[in-house]
Formats: C-alpha cells, structure tokens, sequence
C-alpha cells in the first residue's frame, strides 16, 4: 500500500461511495473521483504495462496527458479503449481493464519483450519489414501491440452534432480562462467557456494559493457563481477542445454521459460542436515534462503537479515516503502540501545548487531535507520504486561522484512546463523557444489570443491582465534549469524514457541521431516518439531537447513537429452524429412504395431508391419471379414504377441551341411532341450520362437522365450556364420527385392504355413510337411517352407525384383482363440486355468515349460544337484498338450466366496476357433460353463472331462475340 | 472549415460549397480548330498556385449561385469576392 486517503480535502463525497472493478477485482471510490484517483488511494500502484517491452508502469499524470494508465472501459458494444484512466469518472458498477497487458497486469505474458528489448530497438518495425520473412514476426507483434479492443458490435449509443456562433469562445477553465470569461461576459458578450474535465481551476482547484486576495478554491467558487448567474455565459465541463480550424472554428466534444452507468444515460452520450467565434481565447494550461533518467519509468514514480492535483481534487495522497525531484519551484510547493497533509517528504532534489532563499526557509521549518545540484541517477524497485539514487549532476547531465540513496514509495519529478500550443499550432501559429522557461511558447497569431499557462505565462498577475485584455510584461514565472536528461556516462540512456506510451528512451534518440535521422520529423516517425494516442503531450519537448543536445544544436534550430487534430483521441460516433444506418444516407422511396410492398416485393437499394428487385411468389425464388416476369411482359403487360427515372425541365429561347451543345445528338431539330434517345459526354469527352429528351414546346423541354443521376446532370447544366455560356437564356429545373411515373409494357399495352380515363389518343397512327403526348387521366394532368427499355409497346405515364395512387388504381382496375403483372428492376435490365440496350455506369465506366458504344457515327455527322467532342478526338480516343462494347452469346454448354467484371482474354494459353476486356453486364435470358452477356472488348465490333477464353472466377468460359441486340433486332415488337 | 461569404447569402460554412476550381479558364472559341497541346492546356493544365490563386465556387447546399474567390492557399485568407464574369481584381497575397 502506498498512496491513501485523507479524511479531509478534495472535492469529493466521503458519505457516497461507488464499488467498480478494475482487472476484475472490486475496488471503492466515491463521488467525485476518477478511475486514477480512486485506485491510487486503494494504494494500486501498477496500472499498466508498457507498449513495447510490457514494462510495469504506474500513474504518472492527473489530466489527458496520463500516457501509462490507459483503460478499456466496459463489455460488449459499449466497450471503449484507449481512455485515460485520469478521466474516468468513476459510476456504480464500472468496469475496468489494462489494455496492454495479458493475461495480467501481474503475470505478463509479453514481459518477456523486455528480455528481448536489446533486439527491438527503435525502428524495429521498419527494419523488419524489409526482411523476407516479416511473416513471422506479424503475429507476435500484433498481439504485443496492443492499445485496445475496439467494439465488435454496433454502437448502440447515439451521438449529436450542433454549431454555435458567439460573441467569445475560451478553451480552459483554469484562473486564465474564468477570468477572461468574467471580463468578457460582464461587457454584455455572449460567452462560451469549456473545460475538459468536472473541475473548474484547472491546477489551482482546491488549494490555498492566493488569488488576488483569496484562496484560490474560493476565488474560483466566487467567479462562478457569478458567472452562473449570467443569461450571456454557458459553461460547460467535460468539454474538450479537439481541434482548431480554418477561419477560427473550434471542435468541440462535449461528453454527456459518460459519466454515468450505462443503463442511466438518457439522450445522446457526447456531443460534437462546431463553434466560430468573434473572440477566441486559448487558456489551455501548460503539460508537466517528465525528468528523464534510468528507471523513471517504474511505478510509483510520478509527476509533481500530478501528486498535488489529486490531493486537492480527491484528497488523495499518492505516497508515504516521498522525494521530489525538480529542475523548478512548482515541484516546492507539491512537497510543501503533501507534507502539511501528513505525507513523509524525505527529501528535495533540485539540480539547481541555489534555489529561491524562501523555498528553502519553508522547506526547513517543515523540517526537509534539501538536496541541491543533484539530480536522481536511478530508480530502484521492481514492480514499483523502493528508493532513489541520487547523485551530483553535472552542466551536461551526467552524475558525477559517489550517488547516495534515498528510500521512498512515492517519487515526484518536475522537469518543466510545456505550454499547451496544440490548439495554436493546429491553425497554422508558430512557435518559438523560451529560454527562460525551457518551452516552447506560441508566437501571436490573427484571430484568437493565448493566454496564462498556454502562452508561457505562469505568474497570476500577468495572467489575470492579459485575461482582462490588459497588457502585462511582468512574467515572472519560475525560472528552468536545463535539463533534457540525466546519464551515467555522458551517453543518452536506454533505459530512461523519454515516451512512455510508445517505450521511447533517451538511448532510441541516440541512436537515431547516430542513424543520421536529425530532423525532428525523422527523429518521430523513426523511433515513433510522440505518435501514441497521447500524441507525446509529456515527451515532445524532452525528445527535442535530447536531439539537440546529441547534435550539439540550439533547441530552436530543432523545432517541433506540428500538432494535428483531435487534441485526444474521440470517437467515430460523435463524428458520424447522425449520419449511420438509415441516416447515412436517407432512403427514398417511391410514389407506390406500399403498394409495391402489399404485393410481395423485394426491395433493393438502387441509387439511393428503395425499388422491387422482383416481386416473388409464395415458394417461388427471385430468380424464378425474374424470368415470369420477363415472359408475362413479353407475352402480355407488365407494370413498373419508373418514379426515380430523372426529370429536367429545360426552358428559355436559347433552351434547344444549349441542349445541342450538352448532347452528342442534335436536338434543335426535334419536332414539339416528338422524343430523341440522346448521350451526354464530360468536357473530358467520356460518356456521363444518357436519356430521353423529349420537346414539349418549341422553347421547353423534357430531358430525361439515368435514374439517381438528375441532381448530377442538373449541376453540370447550370454550371455550363453560370459560368460559360452565360448570355444564353435557358432556366433548368430538376422535377424528379415532382412526377410519378408509371412505366406499362407489353404487346397488351395499348389495349391496357385504351381502357383508362384519358382524352389522350392512343392508337397507332395518333401515337407512334418516341413521340409523346399530354393530356390527362383520371382529371389528373399527365405526360406519355411511347419509348421503351425493354423493347415491347411501353408506355411511360408521368402524373403529379400525390396523383400516382389514382393512376395505379385506374391501371390496376383496367388490367385486370390483361393480367397486369408487376415487374422489377431484376426483369427491366433483363429485358434491355436482351435488347443490347447501354445502361451508362455499368456498360461504361469512366473511360468510355462515345465511339465504344457505337456513337461515332453521329459524331461525325453533327456539325456544331457540343461539350466532350473535342476530347473524344484526342490521340487516344482515337487508337484503332480502343474496345468497344459488344454482345456474348456462351459456347461452353453451360446454363450459368457469365459474372459481370469476368475477363476476356487473347487467345492461346499458359502465359500471363493482358485482358482483352471484361463483361459489363449479363443476365440469364428467360425469353431466349440462354445466358447473355454485354461486354468491352478490344476491337469487339471488328471481331463479330469470333469465339473468346474468358477467366470468370477461377473457371474458364468460352463464348462468342455478338451484336449487341439479341431479340427483335427489326424492333417489330415496339408497336404491339 | 473556412468561412466563405456568398454574395447572396453571407458568410456561410465551406461545406455547403462546392469548389470549382481555378477561374475562368477559357474555353478555346473553335474547339475543332484547338490542337491537342492546346486543348490539354485548357482541359488540364491549372496554375496550382501557392499563395493568392483565383477560384470558382458553387453555393450548391445554399442559394446555388456561382462565384469568383481570389483566396490565399497559405494563409487561407479570402480576398476578395466577385462575380462569375468580373475581372480579377488587382491583390496581393495576403500571406
Ligand atoms: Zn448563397
């Protein structure tokens, strides 16, 4: 047992207490408390092992800089890895992991990396993968690094996102950041204050330091009360800064639940705000850098400002016996309240030989002992620290003489303060180093300021102006020695760590710099120093002091590595908010959806529609409703819901000059009432897409486009208006989901269309194929037109999208002696690939020009201009042997249809050649009793007829190269 | 996330924009008449440059409007907005 619990202090609730587990042995805290301060006071020392080696590893940090104490939280689907135990409020019944260890934190089976640690040196990894057999080393690596489990089930929380804009935006709620709030808020603003954990004060939570005046847990429960009671300020906890972008916006992810049981949470867990500001204080604090010497790693041994944070906040005293050992004055006052609360202070450590004279006053009435111009050599204990060596230390930070030793159980180091620059260097800001304070400190920047800890200003006074928008020079923060790690013999030591989440030792730097990695860059990705999960908030600055020292370089000539987004790591659900399942993208459904649905349909996704695949019978596959479908169409009348089918309305005195310069075919000489099947190409000049465009009026028309393709096609139009032809009169509008539309097909058709309520003329001669008519049916307005995709008489009835429920019952009530058969998208595209028809997007992909779906020939006949022409002649497009898209009949015997994306190869075998092509589409034919196939093949229309090897899923295939149409090539059928 | 302002509707999120990249690229008068290098260079070739360049931006998510940027690609500062057809306006960086 070393660290306990007072009866006194913190700012938690002795009279409530909370049982969780931890490895699965039950434990006690209490209202108020982490997950790390509950475990310290039940004297829990090892909490962790290591990345690499699996070295015991204890607490080191009170906040999300915590780079040893790393939890999977929870079973099942609400299991989360890789938090920091520091900020895991404690819940009745929580339920607590190592991540790195396994079976047991106690009898670590990996441990025995660290009998290996000479063979895993830094960059182990990239060394390895250039040998030949990586294979075997994968498996044991995978399984050592560890980090977490992520969840295997769905996510059963949900998640928000919101976006604020206010007057004045800060990020900490440390004295800085309460009082910036305070001025801000009292000049009217709206203020917006965040803080990542429960507490308020940041560092001075819960102590007695003064603060203008008064102890600061006073000074900070008199600011919010104050600020409570203001409409114009929101403060929120649990809030953490992830990132700062372009223009000023803040991410924030606020986290709503996670403090509570599981089964208590009501509402989404966390919350993603995106905020823009008009003022944007950064009050982000400052990190506490580890001293790096032999065995600082070991449990037990932690940082200063850490053992003082969780005695003021949960009234936790970390250790008994206690040595601190500092390059700085923060450390004093750490081991002045550990004693005043009853711990043992054995000694201080300062490599500085003369400290302030009233450090050393105080340090001697409460009876200290001082060891000055001396600095810990070793760390001595296995599982945890027992004692300290320590030693004299020199200007370049080796021991030097005879080392003394100290017993302890609890050691505090001090090596500085790095100002939290993430936020400020994620938008771009630059930094410079402080000699003074041996940090880096941001230079200012446009558009926000830093503030306290986070600028390098560590002193109250010129804290609190600068927070009020005063200037104040005087910062007299503490003064660092410096001191980037402490050796035996002058050589870095490889086994003083530098990175404790990624294993990282002064030693690995060495030999990086020696390897000739020396741009800080290099030095990072090299030896991975900085790249855990706590992107080396407490190991950064020290690893760049190290190279520069190994260098013989000033730190400056160094520089750091940037900082990226999420401060810590956040969860994919709160970036996703919304947006999963069914809310990824929105379904949408047809005009009739349940009417499809009464009747059996199988829906399938098809560009974002819900649409009938096939409308199965009871015991009847879908593939067998697929060919009865076919045949009921071909033999009789079939209905199809056509609704998603795009709509353009194209409209203005220029409407038929602009579509001649967006289609391959000329549409200016199409009569009014008449359709024209036309392309459209990119200005790159391969196919975008094809449709109908029908001219309803000398200056409107209809254009049709793929289905899920109109939004696309409708951008395209107007971009070509806006921004190139912009003197053209022509207005664009996507009508999609204003027409439903139903698509009746079959050589009982016409009987079927007769039989309606329409003033509109259907027999022959008044309304022949690719002509289109409007009138009405039922009183409701409606577009026909006679075009077809399956190659059968087909009408295409469009009526208002609230009419389609009277047009199927009048289609229904009329087919009744015809036996209307409901068909699908499955039957559809059988039908068309029986007739060869183009489905652009899968018979074209995006390097098909129109010359491969046999367009050439129109191309050259229109004379004018038209978007794509030019580069549909470029030298490529030109090639002889470019492919071209061709029908497959197969030769081999087999009934199994050939998979779309098979290959068709060159003749000859054994050798690897390069395919000729590949299937586009296939489908079993109902109507001809054969598999058919459309495909792209080299040279495919100059090779009719010829018998091809195609390599279809590890089998080989065979068949012959065909026209595209298979059935009615004279196109009788289209008039019944 | 940069903070455009459309000329119709204020300043408004990036990703309600579509970026349409550098502006106005001119489309050869007679493309038939335009050899490959040249019809490549107004197809392809874009300045790319570092510092003030001029784009073309879509309000597709607002008001659909189609407008020019002169915009900084190192310091992101937006320096000006201007219509579809307005010259480029004379600027320097703004980095
Ligand atoms: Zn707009």
């Amino acid at each position: 047992m070393s660290g306990y619990r007072l009866d006194h202090g913190g700012d938690i609730d002795r009279d409530r207490p909370i049982r969780f587990r931890w490895e699965g042995r039950h434990y006690t805290g209490f209202v108020g408390d982490t997950l790390a301060s509950a475990l310290l006071a039940s004297g829990v020392r090892m909490v962790g092992r290591s990345f690499k080696y699996h070295r015991p590893r204890g607490l080191i940090a009170a906040g999300l800089d915590e780079p040893n104490f790393i939890v999977q939280l929870g079973r099942g689907a609400r299991t989360t890895p890789n938090l920091k135990a520091p900020y895991v409020e404690l819940y009745e019944g929580l339920d607590a992991a190592p991540v790195n260890a396994w079976p047991s934190l106690r009898l670590d089976l990996l441990a025995v990396n660290e009998l290996f640690k000479r063979f895993i040196p830094a960059a182990f990894y990239y060394k390895s993968f250039m040998w030949p057999n990586w294979g075997l080393f994968e498996p044991l690596i995978r399984k050592a690094a560890g980090l977490g489990t992520a969840p295997a089930l769905a996510d059963p929380d949900h998640y928000a996102q919101t976006s604020a804009h206010i007057d004045t935006l800060i990020v900490g709620g440390g004295i800085a950041g309460l009082a910036a709030a305070h001025h801000a808020a009292t000049s009217g603003q709206s203020v917006m204050l965040v803080t990542g954990g429960r507490h308020w004060g940041g560092r001075l939570a819960g102590t007695s330091d003064m603060v203008e005046g008064k102890p600061a847990r006073i000074w900070i429960k008199d600011v919010l009360r104050t600020l409570g009671a203001m409409p114009n300020v929101t403060l929120m906890t649990r809030t953490i800064a992830t990132g700062h972008f372009d223009h000023g916006m803040v991410s924030l992810c606020e986290r709503l639940t996670d403090h509570l049981p599981p089964t208590e949470g009501s509402g989404p867990r966390q919350r993603l705000w995106r905020v823009r500001a008009g003022e944007l204080i950064l009050a982000t604090g400052a990190i506490e850098r580890p001293l790096v010497f032999r065995g600082n790693d070991r449990p037990g041994v932690m940082l200063a400002g850490a053992a003082r944070a969780y005695l003021h906040r949960h009234g936790v005293v970390a250790g008994e016996d206690v040595v601190v050992a500092t390059t700085n004055d923060s450390a004093w006052y750490a081991a002045f309240d550990l004693a005043e609360a009853g711990a043992q202070i054995v000694g201080i450590v300062d490599v500085r030989a003369a400290p302030s004279p009233a450090l050393i006053e105080r340090a001697q009435r409460l009876g200290i002992a001082l060891y000055l111009g001396m600095a810990p050599a070793e760390a001595l204990g296995r599982r945890a620290v027992r004692a300290v060596r320590i030693g004299r230390i020199s200007h370049s930070g080796r021991i030097e003489g005879a080392t003394r030793t100290l017993r302890c159980d609890l050691l505090l180091m001090a090596g500085g303060w790095s100002p939290a620059v993430h936020l400020h260097s994620q938008a771009g800001g630059r930094l410079h180093f402080d000699r003074r304070l041996n940090g880096f400190v941001p230079e200012p920047a446009g558009g926000y300021r830093c503030i306290g800890g986070a600028a390098g200003d560590f002193a109250r006074y010129s804290t609190l102006a600068a927070a009020r928008g005063q200037t104040a020079e005087q910062r007299h923060g503490p003064i660092h020695a410096t001191l980037w790690s402490i050796s035996q013999n002058g050589a870095p030591d490889a086994q003083a760590w530098v990175d404790f989440q990624n294993d990282v030792t002064a030693g690995d730097i060495a030999l990086a710099a020696r390897e000739n990695f020396r741009s800080v860059e290099h030095l990072k990705r090299y030896t991975t120093l900085g790249m855990a999960s706590d992107q080396g908030k407490t190991s950064n600055v020290n690893g760049i002091g190290i190279l520069g020292d190994l260098l013989g370089k000033p730190i400056e000539a160094i520089g750091t590595t940037k900082f990226r987004p999420p401060y810590d790591p956040t969860p994919f659900g709160v970036f996703a908010g919304h947006r999963v399942g069914d809310g990824l993208r929105p379904r949408r459904h047809l005009a009739r959806h349940d009417w499809h649905v009464a009747r059996g349909a199988a829906l399938d996704e098809y560009g974002g529609w819900m649409r009938p695949a096939a409308y199965p019978q009871t015991g009847e596959s879908e593939a067998d409703a697929v060919h009865r479908e076919v045949l009921a169409v071909r033999s009789g009348v079939g209905i199809f819901e056509a609704s998603p089918l795009g709509k353009i309305e194209v409209k203005g005195p220029d409407a038929a000059a602009f579509l001649d310069r967006m289609y391959v075919n000329r549409i200016s000489t199409l009569k009014p009432g008449r359709c024209r099947y036309a392309i459209m190409l990119g200005e790159n000049g391969t196919v975008f897409d094809d449709g109908v465009v029908t001219r309803l009026a000398d200056d409107h028309f209809l254009v049709g486009t793929t289905s899920g393709h109109a939004a696309a096609v409708t951008e395209a139009f107007r971009e070509w208006l806006r921004c190139e032809w912009t003197t053209m009169r022509v207005l664009v509008e996507d009508v999609t989901a204003c027409w439903a539309v139903a698509n009746i097909a079959g050589p009982k058709a016409r009987a079927l269309f007769r039989a309606l309520p329409t003033d509109i003329d259907a027999s022959g001669d008044a309304f022949p194929h690719m002509t289109a008519r409007i009138g009405h049916i039922g009183g409701a307005p409606a577009r026909v037109a006679r075009v077809s995709f399956t190659g059968e008489l087909s009408y295409e009835i469009a009526v208002p999208w609230r009419r389609a429920g009277d047009l199927w019952d009048a289609l229904v009530t009329a087919g009744a002696a015809h036996a209307l058969t409901p068909f699908g998208v499955e039957a559809l595209m059988t039908m068309r690939i029986e007739k060869g028809f183009l489905h652009v997007g899968a018979d074209t992909d995006g390097t098909t020009l129109p010359q491969d779906i046999g367009f050439g020939e129109i191309m050259r006949k229109k004379t004018d201009d038209f978007v794509g022409r030019r580069s549909a002649h470029r030298p490529d497009g030109l090639r002889p042997d470019r492919r071209s898209l061709v029908g497959l009949e197969t030769t081999d015997g087999n009934a199994a249809p050939l998979t779309i994306g098979a290959h068709i190869l060159p003749a000859g075998t054994g050798q690897p050649r390069p395919s000729d092509g590949w299937v586009t589409s296939s489908a079993w034919s109902p109507t001809l009793g054969v598999p058919l196939a459309l495909a792209m093949v080299e040279r495919g229309q100059a090779r009719m007829g010829e018998t091809v090897p195609i390599w279809d899923l590890g089998n080989w295939r065979e068949a012959r190269i065909t026209d595209l149409c298979r059935y009615d090539r004279e196109g009788t059928r289209l008039d019944g | 996330m940069l903070l455009i302002p459309c000329p119709w509707c204020g300043p408004r999120a990036e990703n309600e924009y579509r970026c349409g990249g550098e502006s106005p690229i001119v489309r050869p008068a007679d493309p038939t008449a335009t050899d490959d290098d040249a019809w490549a260079d107004y197809l392809f070739y874009r300045d790319n440059a570092k510092g003030l360049s001029f784009e073309r931006w879509h309000h597709q998510w607002g008001c659909g409007v189609w407008f020019n940027v002169a915009r900084d690609t190192v310091s992101h500062q937006i320096l000006a907005v201007y219509g579809i057809t307005d010259p480029r306006p004379l600027l320097e960086s703004g980095a």
